[in-house]
């Protein structure tokens, strides 16, 4: 925790009622069903939840990146208390990567196999800073040594093909590191990594997040990885956040059943990047429903549970959406 | 690099060495040559003169090695019309197809791949759709009829061009020195060019599809790459392979098989020649031109393959030993 986090000013990233849906043939899937939160600067935000509960489409959606048939259809989102989510293209364009940057899910998709690490490195420096190239090799290089690369000028020269998962994963975070932004959305960076390296690599974020002031949204599977990283966590589920609050509160004390059974299946002894295992049932599909959408899977499920399910405070910022919110001993 | 070389050399004489097999049953052994040499009306004895001068009472596989012997040296022997080595004669019409076939080329990659691009980047635009319409139709129409069409258009009705023949030629042999040269030049490079550039169309926008909707030029998005670095970088780069190989196979066919346009538009060409050469029966032209068309397409694709390690770092890692 960084306790030392300044007086409330504007958070570096907020979103408000942030809404991305995609029309598919069998309707409309709600991916991203009204969900905000906020970033102060400095902050590792982190956001757990099972696959496909829109934790990806939600990084793309504050980016402008989300592809047809995708659309973000309602939300705000600020960037240091300014909207950016109705820029003009060139506008937005300016802004990623300089001011918000994203690290994507699959390391081995992201970098492009023809070209080498420091042509793409370069490209996204000199997207934003008109410097010569061999000064934005100079850049790259040094950014690969911040996530801890050993012989960055060499590693500039390699294809991607020519790295492990673990190292092309680094070099996506060297690269979004490269403008220092405010805001970085990183989507599963750890997954491809060994436990000794990620450390590595959590606590060099730790150390940017604490320097820097960059707010993170640390997207993750892993329960173990915000636990002792995160800040604050937020809990989806098929699109909506149900749960959030300060990260230790959340992992000591989950109030809603589905961050209950999240936590209860982290077994001790954990493998770090491991994928949560599934839950009995699968996700339903998000959509226009009012209703709590776990109750299909919920053990305290009621009839009152399809109606909007209220949102309970448990002090401290820790509020989740539950008609019966697990009880914990004080 | 150097083992990926010489083997890849050994499968190209391989290859080289059945087609040699081929075209000498094809062209040489089948039917007798003879009887389109000689006169009719000669004595037996000089008719068996001729056989043993040729050759042809020994075994086949003795004929083959003799053909090999010969061709390996350089000689195809002499053409039966024009009474000079066939070697000569074809290379002498090489400047005229080869600045026939470049030129189409360039043609339909320098319109091509900027309209491929196009229609790969904005699919749903109606220009794209337009553009993909031409390439249909560019690749569906035949090509002697164009041609013709070309003819009647841009040389009878508005008299702009010349309707056949070849401009003066300059240095090299070739005709594109002078404006005179071009003017007869454009309209059969332009036929010629309409298939490859219908072609170009179709693989330069697949690929630019293929590669606007991969993850990493969505990454490269995400790093605020403006879209013509985007384009003009991670596009280009991807699109190159299949554009090369085509263009390669393409260039060979080119220069082979340019026959209809050039006896379309009455251009002096290779084409041209192995056509009156097929209707003369004169055979040293057209096994020599068969062999110099596979020697061709071997030279082609290994240049492609070679190209390939250059565009591609992974090739270069797995043709490494
Ligand atoms: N291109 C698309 N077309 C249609 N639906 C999509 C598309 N992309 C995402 N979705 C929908 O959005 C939902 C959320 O997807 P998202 O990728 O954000 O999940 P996620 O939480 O990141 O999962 P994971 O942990 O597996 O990465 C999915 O259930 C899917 O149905
Ligand atoms: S609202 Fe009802 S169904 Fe939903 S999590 Fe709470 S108890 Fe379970
Ligand atoms: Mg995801």
């Amino acid at each position: 925790m960084s306790g030392a986090s300044p007086v409330r000013s504007l958070p570096a990233l907020e979103v408000r009622g942030l809404r991305t849906q995609f029309a598919s043939r069998g309707g409309i899937v709600h991916a991203v069903d009204g969900v905000s939160f906020a970033i102060g600067r400095g902050e590792i935000l982190g956001l757990v939840g099972e696959s496909g509960s829109g934790k990806s489409v939600t990084g793309f959606s504050i980016l402008g990146l989300v592809e047809p048939p995708g659309r973000v259809v309602e939300g705000e989102i600020l960037l240091d208390g300014r909207p950016i989510g109705h820029l003009a293209a060139g506008a937005m364009r300016r802004l990623r990567g300089a001011q918000v940057a994203m690290v994507f899910q699959d390391p081995l998709m992201t970098l492009n196999p023809v070209l080498r690490i420091g042509t793409q490195m370069a490209a996204a420096v000199r997207a934003h800073d008109r410097v010569s190239r061999a000064a934005a090799w100079d850049r790259a290089g040094q950014a690969l040594a911040t996530v801890g690369i050993p012989s960055p000028r060499e590693r500039l020269d390699a294809y991607p093909h020519q790295l492990s998962g673990g190292m092309r994963q680094r070099v996506a975070i060297a690269t979004a590191l490269l403008h220092s932004p405010k805001a970085i959305i990183a989507d599963e960076p750890t997954t491809a990594l060994d436990v000794s390296i990620q450390g590595q690599i959590l606590a060099e974020v730790r150390r940017l997040a604490d320097s820097t002031g960059t707010a993170f949204l640390w997207i993750t599977h892993d329960l173990a990885v915000v636990s002792s990283l995160a800040d604050a966590i937020c809990v989806m589920y098929a699109g909506r956040v149900v749960e959030r609050g300060p990260a230790d509160a959340v992992i000591a004390a989950p109030r809603h059943p589905y961050t209950v059974a999240l936590v209860g299946s982290v077994p001790s002894g954990h493998a770090p990047g491991e994928r949560l295992p599934q839950l009995a049932g699968g996700l339903p599909p998000p959509g226009g429903d009012p209703g709590c959408l776990f109750r299909t899977r919920c053990p305290r499920a009621t009839t009152v549970c399809a109606t909007p399910p209220p949102q309970g405070d448990f002090g401290a910022g820790h509020t989740a959406l539950c008609h019966h919110p697990v009880e914990h001993a004080a | 690099m150097l083992g990926f070389f010489l083997g890849r050399l050994a499968q190209a004489a391989l290859v080289m060495l059945v087609m040699s097999v081929l075209v000498f049953l094809g062209v040489y052994a089948i039917g007798n040559p003879i009887d389109v040499l000689i006169d009719p009306a000669a004595s037996p004895g000089q008719r068996l003169a001729l056989i043993q001068q040729y050759g042809l009472d020994l075994p086949l596989w003795q004929q083959y090695l003799r053909f090999l012997g010969s061709v390996l040296q350089g000689d195809f022997g002499n053409s039966f019309v024009f009474r000079i080595p066939v070697l000569s004669l074809i290379l002498s019409r090489l400047p005229a197809t080869l600045e026939l076939a470049t030129t189409a080329m360039l043609i339909a990659t320098l319109l091509g791949v900027p309209l491929g691009i196009w229609a790969g980047y904005r699919p749903q635009a109606r220009s794209s759709k337009a553009i993909m319409a031409v390439s249909v139709i560019g690749f569906s129409v035949p090509t002697f009829w164009v041609g013709l069409l070309l003819i009647l258009f841009f040389a009878v009705e508005f008299r702009w061009l010349p309707s056949g023949g070849r401009g003066p030629t300059g240095a090299l042999g070739l005709s594109i020195w002078s404006a005179e040269g071009w003017t007869f030049l454009l309209l059969p490079a332009l036929n010629l060019s309409l298939f490859k550039f219908g072609l170009l169309i179709r693989l330069v926008r697949a690929g630019t599809e293929e590669v606007m909707g991969s993850e990493h030029v969505r990454f490269a998005r995400a790093q605020g790459l403006p879209e013509r670095q985007v384009v003009g970088l991670h596009v280009l780069k991807n699109i190159g392979i299949p554009i090369i190989t085509v263009f390669g196979l393409e260039f060979g066919s080119t220069l082979a098989f340019a026959v209809v346009t050039e006896t379309v538009f009455n251009w002096p060409g290779m084409g041209k020649l192995i056509i009156e050469s097929i209707t003369a029966l004169d055979r040293p032209v057209m096994v020599a031109y068969l062999i110099l068309v596979v020697l061709l397409f071997v030279l082609i694709n290994l240049l492609v393959e070679l190209t390939y390690g250059f565009l591609d770092p992974r090739v270069r890692v797995k043709g490494a030993p």
